[in-house]
């Protein structure tokens, strides 16, 4: 499993949603949101030990799958990672058009003529 | 094309309700992610960045419209409209939710698809020319072989838990073009003096973190020892292949701990033992599971077309696709024609439902029912009359699915990368698309000529970028996305690792070096006679190496 590197000063913590595969993070209420800008943001410490507990026995509870801390800075938006890799997943998304979106931008059409 | 039989309905049957059973009882809380990851791979089911990925097999790259129809339902009810084919014929769905896979499944099944065996340390989609069965270079059609190891591998008792994962392609054709010689076993059909069918068997390729081409361990090996001899093949890698490392455990790192000489007298002395057992082909066995994918009756046609002829004089986007994306069929009159899923700018080997439709109905009404699917991430029209090819090319066209680019330096294999993948460690899909879009011209491209340019996103290189003329591999380094530029690499029958050409360049600076990588032979070509892979043998790394880092 990915290890968050030592020196981020912020962290969130994150999952996948165990029915729809979808990325989660925590939220202050101890739930999961698909929004990285309701995540709960943790300080190193006791806080942050305690999160990744919780996410542990949410993946024993199945409810979410293989939580992980990662790095975020705080901005104006809330946070954002530090690493692509976790920038790409809290944008719910390939940084590429896709599918029926990809076309339109390639073509200008708006649907293929079936 | 093969049809189910009973037995092979009610084993993909089986294992559907079987798998739904599983689903069940991971969504109810029954079974712990460590539990259930065995089995979802076993069917297919990734745990990617984004979501949930379904890995569905395209058995030796043959595809029915009904097929095609099925693959767009899916795609357009349970993901997000589209599939991504990859590079060893199977197409992913990139966002189904856990709870509707089984259904998916269900209607798979229903066109006698599945994904059994897509994932997992197991032996994977047996993969063939996607030509076969058409192509004018055919020594013999690979699919029957291809289905009898489908067959024989299909939860094989023995072959379930193998070291590692355990990848076969084969091909019939004097021109490989399934990579054979980059896979676990490579099968290449030939005809002995007296004109006997065999194969000349190779052993060990695979690319990878550890890139190595196959041994020829046999030159010719009869047809019917097919199953006996790979049967030896797995089952020495079975017992000596390496189990403590999973970096060393495919069979290539057996074959180059071993040698090539002690790995064939091992396999050579289990094939004796079994080799007039139970698993060699019956000669109407052969020919019955041949009797599936015999051609279809082609009309005799002229060997030229006076409609296409006309139509390609007024039409210059037909010219130009006909030029470069049909080859020439066995049968007169006819080509095979390459559907591109690879549009300038676009994301290499991404398909609509819509565009899946279109192609079923245009292989239904001019192909004879029947598609394929390459590695290099393109649809195959395979049996196009001559006459038809305006027709075809403007529905094409109208889909976005024309552009005459088959082999040119756009037509780019990438692998989903870090858009998509948890294991990539940079973007392939986004420097595949300024790279097409750097060469968007197409007098420009045609100049090229022939040139693959093969993306992967890591080091396990699903983006075959050790076989790319260029291959580019993406690193992270210090945060950053980096890529890695590899040369004079090739996946055919003179298969050769491309070298590293030195320190990899920022995403910023990539696609200038790989136009520099392509001006440099320009420049340096003997003429447009000598591809790029012929003047990068003939010349070695020393004019890339200073036009893309100085002199020396």
């Amino acid at each position: 499993m990915f290890k968050a590197a030592q020196q981020g000063p912020v962290k969130v913590i994150t999952a996948n949603d165990l029915g729809n595969g979808l990325v989660v993070f925590l939220d202050a209420g101890d739930g999961w949101t698909h929004d990285i800008a309701s995540a709960r943001v943790l300080e190193d410490g006791p806080e942050l030990e305690a999160a990744i507990a919780y996410g542990q026995a949410q993946h024993d509870s199945r409810v979410v799958i293989d939580p992980y801390p990662i790095d975020v800075t705080v901005g104006e938006h809330g946070p954002v990672p530090i690493r692509l890799r976790e920038k790409i997943r809290a944008d719910r998304g390939p940084t590429v058009a896709y599918g029926d979106e990809e076309r339109a931008r390639l073509t200008g059409a708006q649907r293929v003529p079936v | 094309m093969y049809r189910y039989d009973e037995f092979d309905r009610e084993f993909v049957n089986e294992r559907v309700a079987q798998f739904r059973g599983q689903v069940a009882r991971r969504l109810s809380g029954e079974l712990t992610e460590e539990q259930f990851k065995p089995l979802r791979l076993m069917n297919g089911v990734y745990l990617q960045l984004h979501a949930y990925m379904l890995r569905v097999a395209i058995p030796y790259g043959t595809l029915s419209p009904a097929q095609l129809r099925m693959l767009a339902f899916i795609a357009r009810t349970y993901d997000r409209g589209y599939g991504h084919f990859t590079t060893r014929q199977n197409l992913q769905f990139h966002w189904p939710a856990l709870k509707d896979i089984p259904d998916i499944l269900e209607h798979l099944a229903a066109v006698e698809m599945h994904a059994i065996q897509t994932s997992g340390n197991c032996i994977r989609n047996v993969t063939a020319d996607h030509y076969a069965g058409a192509a004018a270079d055919e020594i013999i059609d690979p699919r029957p072989y291809a289905e009898i190891l489908r067959q024989w591998s299909s939860l094989h008792p023995e072959f379930i838990f193998l070291p590692r994962k355990f990848k076969i392609a084969v091909t019939g054709a004097e021109r490989d073009r399934a990579a054979t010689q980059v896979h676990d076993i490579g099968l290449h059909a030939k005809r002995d003096a007296d004109g006997n069918l065999g194969f000349a068997v190779y052993v060990g390729g695979g690319l990878g973190r550890t890139p190595m081409v196959g041994h020829r361990i046999r030159d010719f090996l009869p047809e019917r020892d097919l199953l006996s001899y790979v049967e030896a093949i797995l089952r020495v890698y079975n017992l000596f292949g390496r189990r403590d490392n999973k970096y060393k455990a495919r069979i290539k790192i057996l074959v180059h701990e071993t040698g090539a000489d002690e790995i064939r007298r091992q396999v050579e002395a289990d094939w004796e033992r079994i080799r007039d057992g139970a698993l060699a082909l019956p000669e109407d066995e052969i020919r019955r599971i041949q009797d599936y994918f015999a051609q279809p009756h082609l009309p005799a046609r002229p060997a030229g077309s006076i409609v296409l002829d006309r139509a390609r004089a007024a039409d210059h986007a037909l010219d130009s696709w006909a030029a470069r994306n049909t080859v020439p069929h066995r049968a007169s009159g006819h080509v095979l024609a390459t559907v591109s899923l690879k549009p300038i700018g676009g994301t290499p080997g991404d398909m609509t439902a819509d565009q899946m439709e279109v192609v079923a109905d245009f292989a239904e009404r001019f192909s004879h029912g029947e598609a394929r699917v390459s590695h290099e991430q393109n649809l195959i029209l395979p049996h196009v009359a001559l006459d038809d090819l305006p027709a075809v090319h403007a529905a094409l066209a109208a889909a976005g699915l024309a552009t005459p680019n088959a082999g040119l330096v756009t037509d780019i294999i990438a692998c989903p990368g870090l858009d998509y993948c948890a294991l990539a460690n940079a973007r392939s899909i986004p420097v595949a698309q300024r790279i097409s879009e750097r060469f968007a011209d197409h007098a420009r491209q045609k100049d090229v000529g022939d040139l693959k340019i093969k993306i992967s996103g890591c080091i396990n290189a699903c983006g075959h970028h050790h076989v790319g003329h260029i291959g580019i591999l993406g690193v992270e380094k210090k945060g950053e996305e980096f890529y890695q530029l590899t040369l004079g690499g090739s996946g055919d029958e003179t298969a050769s690792l491309g070298e590293i050409i030195g320190p990899g360049f920022s995403s910023e600076a990539v696609v200038d070096a790989v136009e520099t990588v392509v001006e440099t032979y320009l420049n340096a070509r003997r003429g447009p006679e000598e591809d790029f892979l012929a003047a990068y043998r003939r010349l070695g790394q020393a004019p890339f190496k200073e036009a893309l880092y100085g002199a020396a």
